[in-house]
C-alpha cells in the first residue's frame, strides 16, 4: 500500500488518517503538499483528508478543488487508481467533479461531533470487501456541512448503480430520520464514482481504528483497501 | 514634534482608562507631556488586563515551584516536565467582556489567543478545554449567548484542528450581565526546544509574522479593564474577529521555523497587540526596541501609528530572528501564504521607539512601561463568615429519587452533551476519555503516557466563603485528576471577579487567592500560569467570584486509567471518605429549596491528600473498576452519573442511621469518591483502606436496569438518562 495523503492549507486530519493507514498496513503514507503537481511514483491510494482546506472560505472544498495537485489526482482516478476523500476530502471531491452532488449545512445547522451508525450497503467494492453487506458499523462524524444533496436524476443513478456505500441508520441498521443526524438525502453517508474507484464519505473511520481511543469498527474499512491493493 | 495627533486633555486621558494620578506618574516618568501615540501605548500597558496592577501583590504569594516545573507564571504559558524529554505547556485565559458583546467572535478569539500562547512557546497544541458561566436560564439574553459562545469555541477549535475535550458550563443570575468564557489550551514540546519572549542581542531584526493589521480590537484590553454599563453593546467594534484558518497556518509556519533554528525570541500579539509584544520582548531582555511602523503589513490604507500600536487584530506574532536565518524563515512563511516583514530591530538603549515614516511617534523607557506599572495594595474587606447549617434543620419535601431526578435535570447538573457535541473532541486520535467524565484523558504521542486535564470551580462556595471556595476549586481539580488515575502535577488559574476598587470584591479576591495558595501548597500542585479578569460587573453588580482552576495530571500508563461508568453486574459500590451530610451551599439547597445559604463545605487538605492518594494507589493496583469524584449534588447524583454512563443500575443500601437521609444522599462533604470493586476484592480494599487511614463504606451492588433503594420507587436508568440529557436541548429549542 503506497498511500499519498494530500495536505492543503487548513487540512487537519491528515495525521489521523495517516496513522490509521500505518496501523493497518504497516506502511507510513507520504504527505503531499497541495502545491505539488505530481504524485510520488507508485502511489496506489490518494487520500484527501478531513479539515478546513482554505478555511472552508467561499464554499467547503471549492478552493482546494482547484489546487495544483488536483490534476494529478484526476489523472490517477482516470487510470483507475483509488481515491478516498474523508469529510472535507469528500467535499473537495464533489467540488472537483470527481464525485456528483454537494454537501451543504447540516439540517440542524450545527457542527456535530458524535458517533453514528452506518449500514454497509455492499461488500463488493474496493473500500468494503472486509465487511458484509448489511453490517452496521459505529464511527464518529465531525462536521457542520455534511448534508448530502443532488438532483433527482443523479440520485436515481447513484441508487440504481449501487453507488451508495454507507447510509446513516439506527443501531439495528434500519433507516430512521432521527439517526440521520445531518439530514442527508436518502441518509447518504458515502458514495462511489461510476467505476467504484473513487469514494467520498463524511464520517471518520480513521478515528475508530485504535482500541485505546474507542471502538475499532473503522478498521475493516482500511483493511478492505489494503486487501484490494494487495490483490491488484 | 508630532503633527496630526489630538491634543492631550484630561478627558482624553480619562477615556484611555488612566486615573489622574496614573497619568501624573507617567508624565513624571518621561519628564514631559506624552504624545497621543504614547498615551495609547501607556494605556495599553498599564490597564488592569495587561499590568495586573490590583492583583500582582497577591499573586506573588502563590506557590509556583516544584521539581517538575520548567517555567512558572510570567511567560506566555506555564511549562512542566512530563518525562522522556517532553514538556507540557498550558494556560487558561478569559475572554469574558468580548464574549458578552459579541458571543461568537469573542469566544472564538478567546480560543485563538490561548492556542497562540501555547504554540508561541514551541508546543504543538493537543487539547483545549473551557469553563463557561452564563446568566440565569430565564434571562432573555442567555439562550443567544450560549448558542453564540458554543458555536464560536467550536468554530475556532474545530477548524484549527485541536480537540476540545472537556470543560464546565454553569448558570446563575449573577452572570446575567457578565458571562464568563475561560479557555484553556494544552500543548506538548520537547524540553530542550522551548521558546521564550526574552530578546537577546543588539541590532537583530524584529520580524512581524502572520495576518495583516486592521482597525479591529483597538482598545480591547482597555475595555476588558472596565465595568459594563447600559451601553456596553456599543463596544462591539472593540471585539476582534478570528480567523482559525490563518491561525492554523501560523501554527505550522511558526513550529517549522522553530524546528529550523531561526528563532531567538517570540511573542504572540494578544491583548494590546504590537505594543505589548514588543515591550515585553525588549523589557525581558533588557534591550530597547525600535519599530518603523510603516513596514507593518496592514489591511487598510492610512492607518496611524496609534491605530497600529493598539490594534488587536488576531493571528499575529512578533519574533527576533537569527540574522543569518532570516531568509530561510521568510521562505517558510511565504510558503504558508503568511505575511513576513522586518519591522524593527533590537537596540541597547532600553528605549521603546516607534517611528512612522521617520517621525518619532513614541520614545519611552521600555522597562518602566512594564516593570514600573502602577501596583496597588487595594483595601479589602474580610468576608463575613456564614453560619453552618445543621442538616437536620433542612426539610426534605419529596421522596429521595424524585429529588434526584430534579437535580440531574437541573441547568447546572444536566448533561452538557449539546455543548460538547459541537466541539470536535476526537481529532488527533488521542482522546482516551471523552467529555462527560471527571477529567479528559489525552494520549501523549503513541503512549503509553497520557495527560489528564480538567477545569473546576464552585462559584457559590467562593461567594459564601472565598477562602474555603478557593481551596475547594483546587481540591476538586486535584480530585478529578486523581479519579481517572492521574498524578496531579500543576494548575493554571483564571481568576474572574468584579470591581477590585470595591473592598468587598477585593476581599473575595484576596481570600480566594489565599485559599488557592494554601491548597496548592498542601497538594504539591503549583500554579504555573494564569490570568486575572476583574471588573466583571454591570451597573454595580458583580459576578459570583469565580477562580477557575485548570488542572493537569500525568498517567504513566494510560491502560491503567479508569472512568466513572459501572462495568459489571454484581460489583460492590463503595464510598471512600466520610459523609457528615453537609447541606450548606449545596445544589440540593439551591435547586430543591431555592436557598443559597450557609457556609460551604470546608476542605480538610490533609484528608483530601490522604484520600486521593489512596484512591490513586488502588487504581494503580488495578483493584477498582470505576471511580467517580463527589462534587455538586453529592453522593446520589454521583451514583446516578455512574449508572447513566454505563446504562447499568444498582441496588443501594439504606442511608446509615444518625444522618438525615437527604443529608447523606445530597450532602457535599469534600474529599470523597465512589469506587466499584469485584465482590471478591472487597476484603483486600478494606484492609488497604484501614492501613491508609481512609474511611470506606459499602453503598450497594451494581446490576439491573434500575436504581433501587429501600422506601423509594425504583427508577429506570433510561428514565434518568432521558431527564439528564433532556434539559439543555429542550431549553435551546425554545424561542428566545
Amino acid at each position: 500500500m503506497n498511500a499519498a495523503v494530500l495536505v492543503f492549507p487548513g487540512s487537519n486530519r491528515e495525521g489521523d488518517v495517516a496513522r490509521a493507514i500505518e496501523t493497518v498496513s504497516g506502511k507510513k503514507p507520504k504527505l503531499i503538499w497541495h502545491a505539488e503537481t505530481v504524485l510520488p511514483a507508485g502511489t496506489d491510494l490518494v487520500v484527501l483528508p478531513g479539515g478546513f482546506a482554505y478555511g472552508d472560505y467561499l464554499r467547503c472544498g471549492a478552493i482546494a478543488a482547484r489546487a495544483p495537485i488536483m490534476d494529478a489526482v484526476r489523472n490517477h482516478a482516470d487510470r483507475g487508481g483509488l481515491v478516498l476523500g474523508i469529510c472535507n476530502g469528500f467535499q473537495i471531491l464533489c467540488e472537483s467533479g470527481l464525485l456528483p452532488g454537494v454537501l451543504v449545512r447540516n439540517a440542524r445547522l450545527k457542527f456535530m461531533c458524535r458517533e453514528v451508525y452506518l449500514r454497509v450497503e455492499r461488500s463488493d467494492t474496493p473500500f468494503s470487501r472486509r465487511y458484509n453487506a448489511g453490517d452496521v458499523i459505529k464511527v464518529p462524524v465531525a462536521h457542520g456541512e455534511g448534508n448530502y444533496i443532488a438532483d433527482s436524476e443523479t440520485l436515481a443513478r447513484l441508487e440504481g448503480e449501487g453507488r451508495v456505500l454507507f447510509r446513516y441508520t439506527a443501531p439495528d441498521g434500519t433507516l430512521d430520520p432521527n439517526w440521520n443526524h445531518n439530514g442527508s438525502t436518502n441518509a447518504i453517508a458515502g458514495i462511489l464514482s461510476d467505476k467504484l474507484n473513487v469514494f467520498g464519505l463524511m464520517p471518520h473511520p480513521e478515528n475508530h481504528v485504535d482500541p485505546v481511543v474507542g471502538p475499532t469498527d473503522g478498521r475493516g474499512f482500511f483493511e478492505s483497501i489494503r486487501a484490494t491493493l494487495e490483490a491488484a | 514634534m508630532i503633527r496630526n495627533e489630538p491634543k492631550i486633555t484630561p478627558q482624553l486621558v480619562a477615556e484611555h482608562g488612566l486615573k489622574p494620578d496614573e497619568y501624573e506618574r507617567f508624565r513624571a516618568l518621561i519628564g514631559r507631556d506624552p504624545s497621543f501615540t504614547e498615551l495609547g501605548i501607556v494605556s495599553a500597558m498599564w490597564n488592569e488586563h495587561c499590568s495586573y496592577k490590583s492583583s500582582r501583590v497577591h499573586l506573588r504569594t502563590l506557590p509556583t515551584k516544584a521539581a517538575w516545573v520548567i517555567q512558572g507564571p510570567g511567560e506566555n504559558a506555564g511549562v512542566i516536565d512530563i518525562g522522556d524529554g517532553l514538556a507540557c505547556v498550558f494556560k487558561m485565559e478569559s475572554h469574558n467582556h468580548p464574549s458578552f458583546i459579541e458571543p461568537y467572535q469573542g469566544a472564538a478569539t478567546g480560543v485563538g489567543g490561548i492556542l497562540r500562547d501555547v504554540f508561541t512557546m514551541g508546543a504543538r497544541p493537543i487539547a483545549c478545554l473551557n469553563a463557561l458561566r452564563f446568566g440565569s436560564p430565564d434571562h432573555p439574553k442567555t439562550r443567544q449567548l450560549v448558542a453564540g459562545v458554543v458555536a464560536g469555541i467550536g468554530g475556532y477549535g474545530n477548524s484549527f484542528g485541536v480537540p476540545t475535550v472537556g470543560g464546565s458550563v454553569g448558570f446563575h443570575s449573577r452572570y446575567d450581565g457578565n458571562i464568563l468564557v475561560n479557555a484553556m489550551a494544552v500543548g506538548i514540546a520537547e524540553t530542550d526546544k522551548i521558546f521564550y519572549a526574552k530578546a537577546t542581542g543588539v541590532g537583530r531584526p524584529v520580524v512581524y509574522l502572520g495576518s495583516k493589521t486592521g482597525r479591529d480590537g483597538i482598545h480591547g484590553a482597555t475595555m476588558a479593564s472596565a465595568e459594563f454599563g447600559e451601553n456596553s453593546e456599543e463596544k462591539r467594534p472593540t471585539v476582534q474577529v478570528g480567523d482559525p484558518f490563518a491561525e492554523k497556518l501560523l501554527l505550522e509556519a511558526s513550529l517549522e521555523i522553530m524546528r529550523k533554528g531561526c528563532v531567538i525570541a517570540i511573542q504572540d500579539m494578544g491583548a494590546a497587540g504590537l505594543t505589548c509584544s514588543a515591550v515585553e520582548m525588549g523589557a525581558k531582555g533588557d534591550l530597547g526596541i525600535t519599530l518603523d511602523i510603516e513596514r507593518v503589513p496592514t489591511r487598510e490604507e492610512g492607518m496611524t501609528a496609534y491605530e497600529m500600536m493598539l490594534s488587536e487584530s488576531q493571528e499575529r506574532m512578533l519574533m527576533v530572528l537569527k540574522p543569518e536565518k532570516e531568509k530561510e524563515a521568510e521562505e517558510i512563511f511565504r510558503k504558508w501564504g503568511l505575511d513576513f516583514a522586518v519591522v524593527g530591530e533590537t537596540t541597547d538603549t532600553k528605549r521603546f521607539i516607534v517611528r512612522h515614516h521617520g517621525d518619532v511617534m513614541a520614545d519611552l523607557p521600555i522597562k518602566e512601561l512594564g516593570d514600573e506599572a502602577p501596583e496597588y495594595e487595594r483595601p479589602y474587606a474580610d468576608p463575613r463568615k456564614l453560619p453552618i447549617i445543621d442538616p437536620a434543620s433542612v426539610p426534605c419535601p419529596a421522596p429521595i429519587f424524585e429529588i434526584l431526578t430534579k437535580l440531574i435535570g437541573s441547568p447546572d447538573l444536566s448533561s452538557k452533551r449539546w455543548v460538547w457535541q459541537q466541539y470536535d473532541h476526537l481529532i488527533l486520535n488521542n482522546t482516551v476519555q471523552r467529555p462527560g467524565g471527571d477529567a479528559a484523558v489525552v494520549r501523549v504521542g503513541n503512549g503509553p503516557k497520557a495527560l489528564a486535564i480538567t477545569t473546576d470551580v464552585t462559584p457559590r462556595y467562593c461567594e459564601a466563603d472565598p477562602f474555603e471556595g478557593g481551596k475547594q476549586a483546587v481540591a476538586e481539580a486535584w480530585r478529578n485528576l486523581t479519579a481517572v488515575g492521574a498524578r496531579p502535577l500543576a494548575v493554571t488559574d483564571n481568576l474572574n471577579f468584579g470591581n477590585p476598587e470595591r473592598p468587598e470584591i477585593m476581599g473575595q479576591f484576596v481570600y480566594c487567592v489565599r485559599g488557592i495558595g494554601e491548597a496548592c501548597k498542601a497538594l504539591d500542585f503549583p500554579v504555573v500560569s494564569g490570568n486575572v479578569s476583574l471588573y466583571n460587573e454591570t451597573n454595580g453588580r458583580g459576578i459570583l467570584p469565580t477562580p477557575t482552576i485548570g488542572g493537569v495530571g500525568l498517567l504513566d500508563d494510560l491502560a491503567k486509567s479508569v472512568n466513572l461508568s459501572f462495568k459489571r453486574d454484581g460489583e460492590a459500590i463503595l464510598l471512600i471518605g466520610k459523609s457528615a451530610g453537609w447541606l450548606g451551599q449545596s445544589a440540593y439547597l439551591a435547586t430543591i429549596l431555592g436557598r443559597e445559604e450557609g457556609a460551604p463545605p470546608p476542605v480538610d487538605l490533609a484528608l483530601e491528600k490522604r484520600t486521593g492518594d489512596f484512591v490513586r494507589s488502588q487504581i494503580g493496583e488495578g483493584l477498582v473498576s470505576a471511580v467517580h469524584d463527589l462534587s455538586d449534588g453529592g453522593l446520589l447524583v454521583a451514583l446516578a452519573e455512574m449508572a447513566m454512563a454505563s446504562g447499568m443500575g444498582a441496588k443501594l443500601d439504606a442511608a446509615p442511621v444518625g444522618l438525615p437521609a437527604h443529608g447523606f444522599w445530597f450532602g457535599e462533604d469534600q474529599a470523597r469518591y465512589v469506587v466499584t470493586v469485584k465482590a471478591a476484592d472487597l476484603p483486600k480494599i478494606e484492609t488497604a483502606a484501614a492501613r491508609a487511614g481512609v474511611s470506606l463504606t459499602r453503598l450497594g451492588t451494581t446490576g439491573g436496569a434500575e436504581l433501587t433503594l429501600q422506601g423509594e420507587n425504583p427508577i429506570l436508568v433510561s428514565t434518568l438518562q432521558a431527564t439528564h440529557e433532556g434539559w439543555l436541548p429542550n431549553y435551546m429549542k425554545q424561542p428566545a
